[in-house]
């Protein structure tokens, strides 16, 4: 026996299995096959544990009189025989569903298995992975621990892995992203990343304070005062009553410029690398085959400065911003980035006679259609520009009511994956038709020629 | 609105002429494509199908169920209660039934839809008239539906269902043959010009 010992012939589980049919039928059972499931950050079951303690102590600065009569009445061995109970409760919940929840990546799917009582597996298939984030929230920051949120067509909620260490999610997504996008795994680390565009702090500050949130709420409280003045003089009860709505409008302010701080727009083979954050990060991949139609936004208030800010529509996901604010031709050079062909096409105006459909935001409406693009603009005050690449039209619809046709005007509007829809309103009847027509056939076409789902193979 | 115009099968509610009528017609000359339409735009390869005889019958029948009983109903109760001048409140459901008996069969008529090559074509509304091209490759699912009274009439329902909820591509009733027929050529034809997200 020693010495002429010979391996044994392969048996069915011996190697990884190869991709194909017989693979992709669903294993049932847990067999030999290597499943290398994993178990998520042991720190995660404080997060868990935490939750009720934060309930607790929301409830007690919440009513900071009620809590204090009611825990003057009990005695304090009850009380922390009490609290005591609730955090062991949490802790050993907390733990129970680290323990059972696990997750594992295998060649074209993610999942996620997890759930104490009711049991639930996550299939993800990676062909169908829309984004992926890593977050990290400022406890985290501070532990290490950095949270996973996949976006997925049709799925209404985000599934996420929380928490994961920081290098592991790095890790993690950049395995998941290259497998979504049908590259091979580079290894440990991520795609480089070429900087595009940095969103200056200042720039920022103006954008966040020229927003209308800030307006309205500040022209609320002077109607609120000045309401509380005549009713009662009493500065006391203008006091009370203004000081939240401004200190509520601050914290907006200040949220928004936080989440959007140091925002920076990135290229890598994965996609487009979207980073910002001041106290809590946010780490964000967007495949640009994936993103279904693109917005401009122009505030009034920003158009004297020639800002933008350019949102992106990527089916499943829900953050939907490219950069928050950005000079016009910046703007649209990322746009340029994003959606295949040349630049943008100006929208042109509706006829005039529109106006009589239209009262006189007729002039803010507008139509552009090139041979990749179908743009359509909105509103007078706050302009928005959709563009739509044809290759990503899932059906097209012209409309014409009694008014518009006794005028000689259609309306025309376009679906995309994300589930939107982009209006084109009071165009000239006999356009109309011709863009209709011509729309199904440019989009037949054109996703012909479009690139796989999958972007990185569309690049050497 | 003005009711009783444009019933007859073949004649556009519009005199303008609009070529998008006509081309609905279930006999007859086949149009030319619309004026100003790029070359090859709309290939006239299939006709316009329209939805059977069945389906108005369906709907003016749900409609008599519904005023009848309500002329019916006002007539005795209103003339029995406040006098029988009164009772003449019961010819506004009457009113009801008749207009809408018109305004049925003129709906009806507006329905179309149209094998493309590439393409399907649904068309529908008088008034307000509505058209929606659903590419083949975009259809994520293909679905057929019957109701309890559909299924009284010999009828079922096909919509088409794509990433965008919007898409709104439902035919509202078909011989349930020929609703089978749909699916299956829409279902083969999503599947050979199957294209991603």
């Amino acid at each position: 026996m020693p010495g002429s010992y010979e391996p044994p012939p392969p048996g069915p589980y011996a190697k990884t299995p190869p991709a194909g049919p017989a693979h992709a039928a669903p294993v049932l059972l847990p067999g030999p096959e290597p499943r290398p499931e994993r178990r998520l950050h042991p720190l995660t079951p404080l997060r868990r544990a935490w939750a009720p303690v934060a309930v607790i102590l929301g409830w007690a600065v919440h009513d900071p009189n009620g809590t204090y009569r009611q825990l003057s009445a009990l005695a304090t061995g009850t009380l922390v025989l009490a609290s005591l109970g609730v955090i062991l409760v949490a802790c050993v919940y907390g733990v129970l569903s680290w323990w059972v929840t696990w997750f594992a990546v295998t060649e074209s799917e993610l999942r996620i298995r997890s759930g104490v009582l009711f049991r639930r597996t996550a299939h993800i298939r990676l062909d169908r992975l829309q984004a992926v984030d890593v977050t990290r929230p400022l406890l985290g920051r501070l532990a290490g621990v950095a949270k996973l949120k996949l976006d997925v067509v049709g799925a209404k909620s985000r599934d996420e892995l929380a928490y994961l260490a920081e290098a592991e999610a790095r890790v993690l997504r950049a395995e998941l992203l290259a497998r979504a996008a049908g590259g091979a795994v580079r290894g440990p680390d991520e795609a480089e990343r070429r900087v595009l565009w940095r969103v200056a702090p200042g720039q920022l500050a103006g954008s966040v304070l020229l927003s209308g949130g800030l307006f309205g709420s500040l022209c609320g409280a002077a109607f609120v005062s000045w309401l509380l003045w005549t009713a009662s003089h009493s500065l006391w009860s203008i006091a009370v009553t203004a000081v939240p709505i401004v200190g509520g409008a601050a914290t907006k302010l200040f949220r928004a410029y936080a989440n959007a701080y140091d925002w920076t727009v990135g290229e890598s083979p994965d996609g487009l690398r979207l980073d910002h954050g001041l106290l809590e990060t946010a780490h964000e991949t967007v495949p640009p085959g994936r993103v279904q139609s693109v917005r401009l936004v122009e505030p009034l208030l920003w158009r004297a400065f020639g800002w933008v800010r350019v949102e992106l529509h990527v089916a499943g996901s829900q953050n939907s911003v490219l950069v928050p604010v950005a000079p016009y031709a910046a703007g649209r050079a990322l746009v340029a980035r994003v959606l295949p062909g040349t630049g943008v096409p100006e929208p042109v105006r509706p006829p005039a006679r529109a106006r009589w459909r239209l009262a006189w935001w007729w002039r803010g409406q507008g139509l552009a259609v090139d041979g990749h693009l179908f743009v359509a603009r909105q509103g007078v005050l706050r302009r928005t520009t959709s563009l739509v690449p044809h290759a990503k039209v899932q059906s097209v619809h012209f409309t014409q009511g009694p008014w518009e046709r006794a005028l000689g005007l259609a309306s025309l509007a376009v679906d995309h994956g994300a589930n939107g829809t982009v209006r084109a309103r009071a165009r000239a009847a006999d356009e109309a038709r011709t863009v209709f027509h011509a729309q199904a056939a440019r989009s037949r076409t054109s996703r012909k020629a479009s690139p796989p789902a999958q972007w990185s193979r569309e690049r050497p | 609105m003005a009711p009783g115009a444009g019933t007859s099968p073949t004649g556009p509610a519009a005199p303008s002429g609009r070529t998008a009528r006509d081309g609905e017609a279930p006999a007859g000359p086949r149009t030319p494509p619309p004026p100003g339409a790029p070359p090859g735009a709309p290939p006239a390869d299939t006709p316009w199908l329209r939805l059977p005889r069945q389906v108005l019958a369906l709907r003016r029948l749900l409609l008599s169920l519904c005023t009848v009983p309500l002329t019916v109903l006002v007539a005795g109760l209103v003339g029995w209660l406040a006098g029988p001048v009164w009772a003449l409140f019961a010819l506004l459901p009457l009113a009801v039934l008749a207009c809408g008996w018109v305004l049925l069969a003129r709906n009806w008529h507006s329905w179309g839809y149209r094998e493309r090559a590439d393409d399907l074509l649904l068309a529908r509304g008088v008034l307000w008239r509505r058209e929606t091209i659903v590419p083949y490759g975009r259809m994520q699912l293909v679905e057929v539906t019957s109701g309890p009274v559909e299924r009284r009439f010999g009828l079922a329902s096909v919509q088409l269902h794509t990433a965008a909820a919007a898409s709104d591509a439902r035919v509202p009733g078909l011989v349930p043959a020929e609703a089978e027929r749909l699916r299956d050529r829409l279902t083969a034809l999503g599947e050979a010009r199957s294209a991603g997200l």
